[in-house]
């Protein structure tokens, strides 16, 4: 005897488990007055640069810790130790991104209250990481001037995604003919009103206004927590 | 490409509610928004081999696209959108930032066999 199949009702996220781990992570980073950045980037356009430069310049007066993503190898870790800040590589064997759980486990003998700033370099990938939400209070997409203008309208998934747009080695912009006109049109179409900083780690240059925009959002952070 | 943790996810999920209610499942209906950051057909793919030794061996994952849909401030009204490179209202050009739908990952309902083996 064979019936008509019957269906259930069921709506469940499939990245519930993620989500419930991000939320409680978040809940952990504001509790500690933590304000909580990751980065992502394709592979090869400065994340690691860009953070060291990052780290080394508001380590004088702010406490910065690191959390650097990679398939493989400790590479980062050890050029993000340069920064004297503190640096945790997780290494995510053939993962392509970062999960909530990762940031977690790797949390878990280090103290948030003695942090200012917490970064997470993600695994470098266009594609995978936005759809996982790791805790974090802004998502920093990098794009650097070498890309190509239209790297926003190639992945709008992950620009949209993001809470600012960086774009690095403005140093190399002439070069390349890169048009800054170009990539902040292209970034505003997929995104609007997204802020967008433009660079170079190497040279500084356009480092101060990108700090700026992170102090303000750490005292946000921390006046929104004392009301 | 993440989309075989997806696809695993997807089966744990199903494996659960297959076990919970005693029943077997034929069909697992998804949602798949165009801005969940997941690719239809490599999800198809994965999901067999996610189901590979596994009590949803044999089941079929039926996915329903969701076009992203926003909000325009200015219409005061839910527009679809028109391309995923330009994030604008379609009627009147006013760039939109508010999503509606489009980031759906989300299983929504299961076909069941009524004659499972062991009712419960």
């Amino acid at each position: 005897m064979r019936s008509e199949p019957r269906l259930i009702e069921v709506r469940k996220n499939v990245l519930k488990q993620n989500d419930m781990v991000a939320r409680s992570l978040r809940d952990r980073f504001h509790a500690a007055g933590v304000f909580v950045v990751s980065l992502v980037s394709s592979p090869g356009s400065g994340k690691t640069a860009f953070l060291e430069k990052t780290l080394t310049l508001l380590r004088p007066k702010y406490r910065v810790a690191a959390l650097v993503g990679d398939l493989a190898t400790e590479n980062d870790a050890l050029r993000l130790a340069r920064s004297h800040a503190p640096v945790k590589q997780i290494t995510t064997g053939t993962l392509c991104h970062l999960e909530a759980a990762m940031v977690q486990s790797s949390l878990e003998d280090w103290d948030l209250n003695q942090l200012d700033f917490l970064f997470i370099e993600n695994v470098g990938n266009l594609v995978c990481p936005s759809s996982y939400d790791l805790g974090e209070d802004l998502r920093l997409v990098l794009i650097s001037v070498t890309e190509g203008e239209d790297k926003p309208l190639k992945y709008p998934t992950i620009f949209n995604s993001a809470d600012i747009a960086i774009v690095t080695k403005i140093d190399l912009a002439a070069a390349v003919e890169f048009s800054w006109e170009t990539v902040y049109q292209n970034i505003q179409a997929v995104r609007p009103y997204m802020p967008v900083f433009q660079l170079s780690a190497k040279t500084g240059q356009g480092m101060e206004d990108y700090l700026g925009f992170l102090v303000a959002r750490l005292m946000t952070l921390r006046r929104g927590a004392e009301v | 490409m993440h989309e075989l943790s997806i696809a695993m996810s997807i089966v744990e999920m199903a494996e659960e509610e297959a076990e919970q209610r005693g029943v077997e499942i034929e069909v697992v209906h998804l949602k798949l928004g165009a801005l969940a950051g997941v690719v239809k057909e490599a999800l198809l793919s994965c999901y067999e081999m996610a189901c590979e030794n596994t009590v949803l061996r044999g089941s079929r994952l039926a996915i329903e696209e969701v076009p992203v849909v926003i909000f325009c401030a200015n219409c005061r009204a839910q527009r679809g959108l028109g391309s995923l490179q330009l994030f604008c209202c379609p009627e009147c050009g006013t760039p939109a930032s508010e999503i509606v739908h489009g980031k759906e990952l989300e299983v929504v309902a299961l076909e069941i066999k009524e004659c499972a083996p062991n009712p419960v």
